[in-house]
C-alpha cells in the first residue's frame, strides 16, 4: 500500500498532493553566514555561472535547478551548505538568541544544527547529541566545514540524556527534529514509501515521546522547544504531542510562518487529541513545492 | 598526564601549566600572531582545548575544565611537534584576518591546491606553513594550508575537503 493514501484525507486538495509528492526536489543550499553574507554568495554563484532561484519564504536558500554545487568554490569555502528546503523550517521557529544554551536532541548530520549555530551567531553553548556514532562523524565535519565554535557534540541516548558533563541544569531551548517514517521525503527518496508499515510507526512513536519528553524537562520554565518530523503520520505527531502534554509541564503555542501551511490535526482514526495540537504546522509537499513536514512549538511551564 | 579521552582546558600561562608538553592560551595566541599577524583578540571569543596528543580545538560554549565528550568546537592547531600545523578549517574560519605568509594564488593554482596537488610556487618568503588564498566576490578569500618547501607549495588540504572545482 502506498501510504500517501492514508493521509489524502487530511489535506485540501488529494489530487494536488499527489502530484507534488510525484515530482522530483531541486537541489537547495542554505548560505552560511558564520562565513558569507548572501550577497558574496550570490556573487560567487554569478561568478560560477550556477544559476540560482530564491526560496520567496527565506532569503538565505537558493534553489539550483542544475544540481549539486559540491564542486564549486563558495562550497569549498564552506559558504554553503546542502539542505533539503522545508528542513530550515523548524530551526527558525526555535529561533535562538546569541549566547543561549541549546540543544538539537538529534543533531546528526547537522544541517540543522549548524543552521542553529549561525542563528546563535556562533555564541552561547549549542550541544549536538546523537545516539549514532556513525552519523556523529558527518555532524562534525559538516560543523567544521562550515566555522562552527559553539558546538559540543555528545553521543546518549536522547531519551535520557543527561547534562552532567556541561555543568549546568537547564537549557534555554531545545529541538527534537526526531528520527520518523520520512514520507515527507518522497520526493527526494521513493523508497521511503515502500519501506513504510504501521509496525514501523508504532516503533518509532515511543521512541518520539521519550525523546520530546526528556527535552521538555531538560529545558528551563518559559524556555522553548521545537518538536518537528519529516512524516505525514499524526501518530508521529500530533498523537507524540498529546502524550507529551499529559506527561510533562509544557503547552503548544502559535506561531506565524512565511510558509504555507495547515494546523495540526485534532483527532485520527478514532483517537481525539488535546485540542492545543491544533496550533502545530503541517506542511504538504503542493503547498510550497517543497518537501512534507511537521513542526510544532512548546512553551515549558514548570 | 594527558588523557587522549577527554578535553583539557588549555593553561592561560606556562605558569599555570601542569600537564608536561601542554600549550598554554598564551603561546597559540602568540603562534597565530607571530606566524600569521593574526591578531590576539581575533581569538577572544574562543578557549582552547587539548584532546588526543597535542590536537587543539577551539570552542565558543561554556564547559567545565575537563569534558569527556565527542566534540567540542573546531579542530584548530596541532601542537607537541617542532612546527605547530593549523588546519584548513581554521584557516578557512580565521584567515582573512592573516597580514603576513599570505600567499595570494591565481585561479589556476587555486583549483590545484583543492585538488590536493603540489605545485611549482615562486616565493621569496618564509619556508614552512602558509596561508593559501585566492580573489573570490570581491574579497580575498584563505583556501586553506600551504606548506611550502624547496620552490614547491605542498596543498594540506584533508583528502575529505579537496574538490575538483568546475
Amino acid at each position: 500500500m502506498n501510504p500517501l493514501e492514508r493521509y489524502e484525507s487530511l489535506v485540501d486538495d488529494a489530487a494536488a498532493f499527489r502530484a507534488a509528492c510525484e515530482r522530483p526536489l531541486p537541489s537547495v543550499v542554505r548560505v552560511n553566514t558564520l562565513k558569507a553574507t548572501v550577497e558574496r554568495a550570490r556573487e560567487a554563484l554569478d561568478s560560477a555561472g550556477i544559476p540560482y532561484d530564491r526560496a520567496e519564504w527565506h532569503g538565505g536558500l537558493f534553489r539550483l535547478p542544475e544540481g549539486n554545487p559540491g564542486t564549486s568554490w563558495p562550497y569549498f569555502h564552506g559558504w554553503l551548505h546542502g539542505q533539503e528546503e522545508v528542513s530550515a523550517f523548524p530551526a527558525l521557529v526555535l529561533d535562538p538568541d546569541a549566547g543561549e544554551r541549546v540543544w538539537d536532541a538529534c543533531a546528526a548530520p547537522g544541517s540543522k544544527t549548524t543552521q542553529l549555530a549561525a542563528l546563535m551567531d556562533d555564541s552561547g553553548t549549542l550541544v549536538g547529541n546523537d545516539n549514532n556514532l556513525g552519523r556523529l562523524s558527518a555532524l562534525r565535519h559538516n560543523a567544521e566545514r562550515l566555522g562552527v565554535t559553539n558546538l559540543a557534540v555528545t553521543n546518549q541516548d536522547a531519551r535520557n540524556f543527561s547534562l552532567k558533563p556541561f555543568g549546568f541544569e537547564h537549557f534555554d531551548r531545545a529541538i527534537v527534529d526526531a528520527p520518523c517514517s520520512c514520507e515527507g521525503t518522497c520526493r527526494k527518496n521513493p523508497d521511503v514509501l515502500d519501506k513504510w508499515s504501521l509496525g514501523h510507526v508504532r516503533t518509532l512513536t515511543g521512541v518520539q515521546k521519550g525523546i520530546l519528553k526528556r527535552a521538555v524537562q531538560a529545558t528551563r520554565p518559559g524556555g522553548t522547544v521545537v518538536y518537528s518530523t519529516c512524516t505525514f503520520a499524526p501518530e508521529e505527531n500530533e498523537a507524540v504531542l498529546d502524550h507529551v502534554l499529559s506527561e510533562a509541564d509544557c503547552r503548544v503555542v502559535d506561531f506565524e510562518t512565511p510558509l504555507s501551511t495547515s494546523p495540526g490535526v485534532t483527532s485520527w482514526e478514532g483517537e481525539a487529541y488535546d485540542p492545543q495540537v491544533e496550533r502545530a504546522h503541517r506542511v504538504y509537499p503542493h503547498q510550497n513545492d517543497t518537501g512534507g513536514f511537521f513542526c510544532a512549538k512548546l512553551e515549558v511551564t514548570a | 598526564m594527558n588523557d587522549g579521552q577527554q578535553f583539557d582546558r588549555l593553561p592561560a600561562t606556562a605558569d599555570e601549566r601542569a600537564v608536561a608538553g601542554r600549550a598554554t592560551r598564551e603561546e597559540v595566541l602568540a603562534w597565530w600572531d607571530e606566524r600569521f599577524g593574526v591578531p590576539p583578540e581575533t581569538f577572544d571569543d574562543v578557549t582552547f582545548w587539548e584532546k588526543g596528543k597535542g590536537k587543539i580545538w577551539a570552542y565558543a560554549g561554556e564547559a567545565p575544565d575537563e569534558i569527556e565528550i565527542e566534540g567540542l568546537g573546531m579542530t584548530v592547531l596541532r601542537t607537541r611537534q617542532e612546527h605547530w600545523k593549523p588546519t584548513t578549517n581554521a584557516v578557512q574560519r580565521w584567515g582573512r584576518a592573516a597580514t603576513k605568509n599570505v600567499v595570494v594564488v591565481d585561479d589556476a593554482a587555486a583549483r590545484r591546491f583543492a585538488r590536493g596537488d603540489d605545485q611549482e610556487l615562486d616565493w621569496d618568503g618564509d619556508w614552512g606553513y602558509l596561508v593559501v588564498a585566492h580573489e573570490l566576490a570581491d574579497g580575498v578569500e584563505p583556501l586553506g594550508v600551504g606548506l611550502y618547501l624547496y620552490g614547491e607549495l605542498r596543498s594540506v588540504v584533508p583528502k575529505g575537503r579537496r574538490r575538483d572545482i568546475d
